[in-house]
């Protein structure tokens, strides 16, 4: 089974991140996996996205170019990416961020208050872990424990006071999806 | 463990765990992370990185430690190893291994910093200048571009030359699990030998004599014995170093040739057209050189048609033309400039290619072709009406030459023609006897007058001329 994702949004938001995040705990529980960026002249606040691949089998091409998982952190993404997505696939998009944009009625759509919980948490930076938790549960790439061992394990040591908000963030996320 | 890794970063790891300790380059998108990793990791592990004020400076840093036996390796994207061709012709010329990455970005010019393949013939045929060949690599993952790097190394000892890694954009940013514990402080290869060749200051002896590095023959005899001998080489390389994979070939109608990236594209296509019942198959080289010839040719047993899929405008494509030399139709698709081709489009090549070599089931997909073959099928009919017309006609002629009057009539005429002959023969015959026997009289009686003239001439002159001793004779 191959699932594919394509997540966007300003770079800054932590995009590249949540494929990251993905691709390793699905990586952990001895899946293919691939993430392949955009790349180039990319700034804060400017156009990111990654693609990844998570399959049984190993990953023939790792661009996604028709996503049946779009993830929108920002309104620009959205409007970008919408339209290439199948017919039946799953969106989950930034609702603290993105609205007046008509959404199609051939797909699943999740909205999730990334920014709007991530404030109430306290830390505005948490909103990626917000809609990690979504993704992982409204998508069943991986497993909710690889996803807090890949969490851990990112944190390290050193910033192990911050697991407990990060997961606290992921679970909001999830209740939501 | 596998760990998530960049491609860029895993071939920077990759190098260190294979011994390399050198590395000199100058930044370009999109392999920085190369750079980048180095000069983090080699002042650990004991080694130098250093960052020149030019690509053609880097290239020369390489030429010095590879010459003085250091495992060293410089990388840099598309324009960069442009500048690089100078330096690298020096370094095949004097024999030095050294490895050089290019993560190929869409040229020419300065072009665009997205992946691209469209440095094939430049890697393959030697940018610089000279007779010369390098082993070229071209991983397909990151985990091969892990392993890919680490071979590389031995490779470019085991021939005194250098050798490169292709990979493109995509290869260097995208990241794969790759397990580095397998690959840690990998050994040289067992076949290796000493450098004793090495510039290193070494007291010469018998054994290692003075080292000279050098790729200047002014003797135009001693270098073309010196490109003769980088020949047996270059050939020895295409013998022992040739790779390539095979994926669903046994039975493939369509095959398809792809390296790198775009392997990767046509392998999620193949998959796709392989659930539609199209028999495709592919052969990925991962030499680029020395090109896998042999093993596309084992593919003419079941291939109709080659499809070469390239991020170019078709460059690979010479070297499967030349290796089926003919035999098959080879078709291309590529998209350049930093443009991926898509599995849809792929897929969809590969379905019309499928169609193009499918057997004639009479369907017809145009009013053009319903048109044609409307008009075939009447001149079919029509030749069929004639054909039996002459069938008939050609029994006749039979029939009246098998009759037994024709044949009585025909012995008829024989006779009277046989007869006829023999008769005018003897007439003729006798006729040529006369007429011999008459011309043979006339020349006898032309004779005999020729003697009667000339006696009487003789006796005329006899009488009118007397003797010049005026009798003298008689006395």
């Amino acid at each position: 089974m191959e699932k594919q994702l394509l997540i966007a949004g300003f770079g800054g938001q932590g995009v590249l991140l949540i494929g990251q995040m993905i691709a390793k705990a699905a990586m952990h529980e001895g899946r293919e996996v691939s993430w392949m960026p955009s790349y180039g002249p990319e700034m804060r606040g400017g156009e990111a996205n990654c693609a990844v691949v998570v399959s049984d089998e190993p990953i023939g091409s790792p661009l996604v170019s028709e996503p049946p998982v779009l993830v929108a952190m920002n309104k620009p993404s959205l409007v970008k990416f919408m339209p290439r997505m199948p017919a039946g696939g799953t969106l989950l998009y930034n609702s603290s961020l993105i609205e007046g944009v008509p959404l199609r009625e051939d797909i699943t759509v999740i909205a999730v208050p990334c920014n709007k919980i991530a404030e109430k948490l306290g830390n505005d930076r948490v909103a990626n872990m917000v809609m990690l938790g979504a993704v992982q549960k409204a998508t069943g790439v991986c497993t909710v424990e690889a996803m807090r061992d890949t969490l851990v394990d990112w944190l390290g040591a050193k910033k192990a006071s911050l697991i407990e908000i990060n997961e606290a963030a992921m679970v909001e996320g999830a209740a939501l999806a | 463990m596998k760990q998530l890794m960049k491609g860029n970063e895993a071939i920077a790891e990759a190098a260190i765990q294979a011994g390399c300790r050198f590395f000199f380059g100058y930044p370009i998108t999109p392999q920085n992370q190369i750079p980048e990793y180095m000069s983090k990791r080699l002042p650990q592990v004991g080694g130098c990185f250093l960052q020149a004020e030019s690509e053609i400076a880097a290239i020369n840093m390489v030429y010095g430690a590879g010459g003085a036996g250091a495992r060293v390796m410089t990388s840099s994207s598309s324009p960069g190893i442009s500048l690089k061709q100078e330096g690298i012709s020096y370094i095949v010329g004097a024999e030095v291994p050294c490895v050089i990455v290019n993560m190929v970005r869409g040229g020419p010019g300065l072009g665009s910093i997205q992946p691209a393949q469209s440095d094939y013939y430049q890697a393959t045929r030697g940018g610089g200048h000279g007779d010369y060949r390098m082993c070229v690599l071209a991983p397909g993952s990151v985990q091969e571009a892990v392993d890919l790097t680490q071979d590389a190394f031995d490779i470019a000892d085991r021939y005194r030359n250098p050798v490169l890694v292709l990979g493109d954009g995509l290869i260097g940013q995208m990241m794969e699990p790759v397990d580095m514990d397998k690959v840690a402080d990998r050994a040289p290869a067992a076949d290796l030998k000493e450098k004793n060749w090495a510039a290193n200051g070494h007291i010469p002896t018998e054994d290692s004599p003075r080292a000279i590095i050098n790729s200047l023959y002014i003797d135009p005899q001693v270098l073309e014995n010196h490109c003769k001998r980088l020949q047996a080489k270059y050939d020895l390389i295409a013998a022992n170093e040739c790779r390539w994979q095979e994926e669903m070939l046994s039975d493939a109608e369509i095959v398809i040739v792809a390296y790198g990236t775009t392997s990767r594209i046509a392998r999620s296509a193949m998959r796709k057209c392989r659930e539609k019942g199209i028999k495709v198959g592919m052969l990925r080289p991962i030499t680029l050189w020395p090109f896998p010839d042999a093993a596309l040719r084992k593919t003419l047993s079941t291939a109709k048609a080659y499809l070469v899929l390239e991020m170019s405008m078709g460059q690979m494509v010479d070297d499967v033309r030349l290796a089926i030399n003919g035999e098959r139709p080879v078709h291309f698709y590529g998209r350049t400039g930093g443009m991926v081709p898509t599995v849809a489009e792929t897929a969809a090549q590969i379905e019309q290619l499928a169609q193009s070599i499918a057997p004639d089931d009479g369907t017809c997909r145009t009013e053009f072709e319903k048109t044609v073959r409307g008009a075939a099928e009447k001149i079919d009919a029509a030749a069929e009406v004639v054909g039996k017309k002459l069938d008939e006609a050609g029994k006749k002629i039979t029939e009246t030459f098998n009759s037994p009057e024709l044949h009585k009539k025909a012995q008829d005429v024989g006779k009277q023609a046989s007869d006829f002959a023999v008769r005018t023969a003897d007439t003729v015959a006798k006729g040529v006897t006369e007429l011999f026997g008459a011309i043979g009289k006339a020349v006898e009686s032309v004779q005999k007058d020729l003697k009667d003239i000339e006696q009487q001439q003789k006796a005329e002159s006899d009488e009118s001329e007397p003797p010049k001793d005026g009798g003298k004779e008689g006395e």
